[in-house]
């Protein structure tokens, strides 16, 4: 298991380098000089030789990559352009609502595709499994920005239930912060749910053609003990990989989500610095996503031989 | 099993038929110009005159949403081609080849794939400008990983048939064995993604319009007639559904055709 991890942990280092130099090189390929959009077009040549300096813009590329990881290893990821504010502490402010909206989400739509996926699959070929299955696929076909806008036209507007647009953080008005939250919450976990459903349900359907399913039910165990105990732990493990993914890329920000509910997230904190060309700002979102991104797929490859003790053998 | 299939293609070639359909009618016929300004007829409801209404500035939703289609399409199209074309020839070197070339490819591969897709192609967005050709390249670098790695896991178990085997006995170049004998074996998975990333590229494309880093309008796009719909929701509700019905409707005729192809290629997968 300890050797497991490790070599785990070993693999992803190269990556983690990569995407350093790929974000970083990236920006740098960006039209426009920096200087010139702190300082605005019209700005003196002396001015902008001494924003250079500062930035160390004058330096080769090789030392300001060098300095730039150096910073960033030590958790300073410069500050924004436009508002002045550490583009570290920045990010993490806003991931706390990201992350909020993100984590209930996914976690509602694993719950309702494994209920969902087992039932379809214990009922294969039935038509309780073609509903599940076409709903899953319908679901699938729809645009989340576009189911945003139709909740919110449903609820926000038609029967006026929930707050209409905007955002109070929770600590200064928790159960209107939360009301907020409900139609972001509900939007994404509808959309997940669909693709985790289908996966759910052909892993369980493939399980259940294993001898040893067969097996359980010819030793007279109830068939809820078996979708419980036998089909569920097997079937489990592919969906929790597809569960690692989706989380991980959601994490980095739900910008189409964020920008119909006007929620200050992450991934309209990206959008806005593009759009700005707020460029160290970009910058640390796509690194802190990357970041996030490979540490929540370490440790779901970690969860793994919790459902698969095969894993760690292999 | 068998039912499900058909009613998959049946449903799935209809609705990708009607959007072929309706991408060609828009070059001969839209019911009016999709980019002409009617400012005495701005947010009127769909009616006789005009099917689907008309938008802020007076301008027929339906006919812009004809003219998205075709624009949609053809992004969609072009982003398939390119990266399909891309990640065919990088994954068939990377299964092939093995070793070091292989080990290269898939850590670069990786790395692309720490990116949220999404993301990746926004961040690409801003560096390379609005355009047709950049939209295209950046969702193409998005989705190459994908390609690759779908491409590579099935070159690296057609390499180990007999069929390999025997062409490199019989003296074959590698190349030729590669093009000749693997190539043909590794195309179906890569047909059935190529069905997929059609779809995500039309749900891409319409995601970045509508955070207003795709198309630049006055062009119409399904998102991007969806991103200037918002500020009129409550007067207008009609211009926040039909594009997203557009989109729906594509993107359900797409992904059920990619059912169908996949169940039809590799009945084994049950998906």
């Amino acid at each position: 298991m300890l050797s497991y991890v490790a070599r785990r942990l070993l693999l992803a280092l190269p990556t983690l380098v990569l995407v350093a130099l790929a974000v970083f090189f990236l920006i740098r390929l960006a039209p426009g000089d920096p200087a010139l959009v702190m300082l605005g077009e019209g700005a003196d040549k002396a001015a902008v030789a001494d924003m250079h300096r500062e930035l160390g813009l004058d330096q080769p590329l090789p030392a300001q990559f060098l300095t730039w990881a150096g910073h960033v290893a030590r958790g300073d990821l410069g500050r924004s352009i436009s508002s002045g504010e550490p583009v570290a502490a920045l990010i993490l402010t806003r991931f706390r609502l990201t992350a909020t909206v993100v984590v209930i989400a996914v976690t509602l739509a694993t719950f309702i595709a494994v209920c969902a996926g087992m039932l379809a699959a214990w009922r294969q070929d039935t038509k309780l499994d073609m509903a599940i299955v076409g709903a899953s696929t319908l679901v699938l076909a729809i645009p989340s920005f576009w189911l945003a806008l139709l909740l919110l036209l449903l609820f926000g507007l038609k029967l006026g239930w929930l707050p209409f647009v905007g955002y109070v953080p929770f600590s200064e008005a928790p159960v209107q912060a939360a009301l907020f939250v409900v139609l972001p919450i509900l939007t994404l976990t509808v959309g997940q749910s669909g693709v985790l459903t289908r996966m759910m349900r052909s892993s369980a359907i493939e399980v259940m053609q294993l001898e040893y399913v067969t097996h359980a039910r010819a030793k007279g165990l109830s068939e809820a003990a078996v979708l419980r105990r036998h089909v569920f732990p097997n079937a489990f493990a592919p969906t929790l990989t597809l569960v690692g993914l989706t989380l991980g890329h959601l994490l980095g920000g739900i910008a189409v989500i964020e920008t119909v509910f006007t929620l200050p997230g992450l991934g309209r904190l990206m959008v806005d610095s593009i759009l700005a060309r707020d460029y160290p700002v970009v910058q640390g979102c796509l690194l802190f996503t990357a970041v996030v991104y490979i540490a929540v797929n370490l440790v779901v490859d970690l969860c793994y031989p919790i459902f698969d003790p095969r894993v760690t053998a292999s | 099993m068998r039912r499900r299939l058909q009613a998959n293609a049946v449903l799935g070639a209809a609705l990708v038929g009607l959007l072929l359909a309706v991408i060609a009618l828009g070059f001969v016929w839209t019911p009016y110009d999709p980019i002409a300004i009617d400012l005495d007829h701005p947010l009127a409801a769909p009616g006789l005159a005009h099917w689907l209404g008309t938008d802020e500035f007076g301008r027929d939703v339906l006919s812009r949403a004809m003219l998205g289609a075709r624009i949609s399409g053809a992004i969609a199209a072009g982003v398939v081609t390119a990266s399909v074309t891309l990640g065919l020839a990088i994954g068939l070197a990377a299964g092939f080849f093995g070793r070091w070339v292989d080990r290269v490819i898939m850590v670069l591969n990786d790395a692309v794939l720490a990116f949220p897709g999404i993301l990746l192609a926004l961040a690409l967005m801003a560096v390379l400008g609005p355009s047709y050709g950049s939209l295209i390249l950046a969702l193409s670098v998005a989705y190459l990983p994908s390609v690759v790695r779908v491409v590579r896991a099935s070159v690296l178990s057609i390499r180990e048939r007999e069929f390999v085997e025997a062409s490199r006995v019989a003296g074959d170049g590698r190349l030729y064995t590669l093009l000749r004998h693997v190539l043909p074996n590794a195309l179906p998975p890569v047909v059935v993604l190529a069905t997929s990333l059609f779809g995500w590229a039309i749900l891409a494309e319409s995601a970045l319009s509508f955070l207003g880093v795709g198309v630049p309008p006055p062009a119409p796009t399904w998102g991007n007639m969806l991103s200037s719909a918002r500020p009129y929701m409550e007067r207008a509700e009609w211009l926040s559904i039909a594009p997203g019905l557009c989109i729906a409707i594509s993107l359900l005729g797409v992904n059920m055709l990619g059912d169908a192809l996949r169940d039809w290629l590799d009945p084994r997968s049950e998906t």
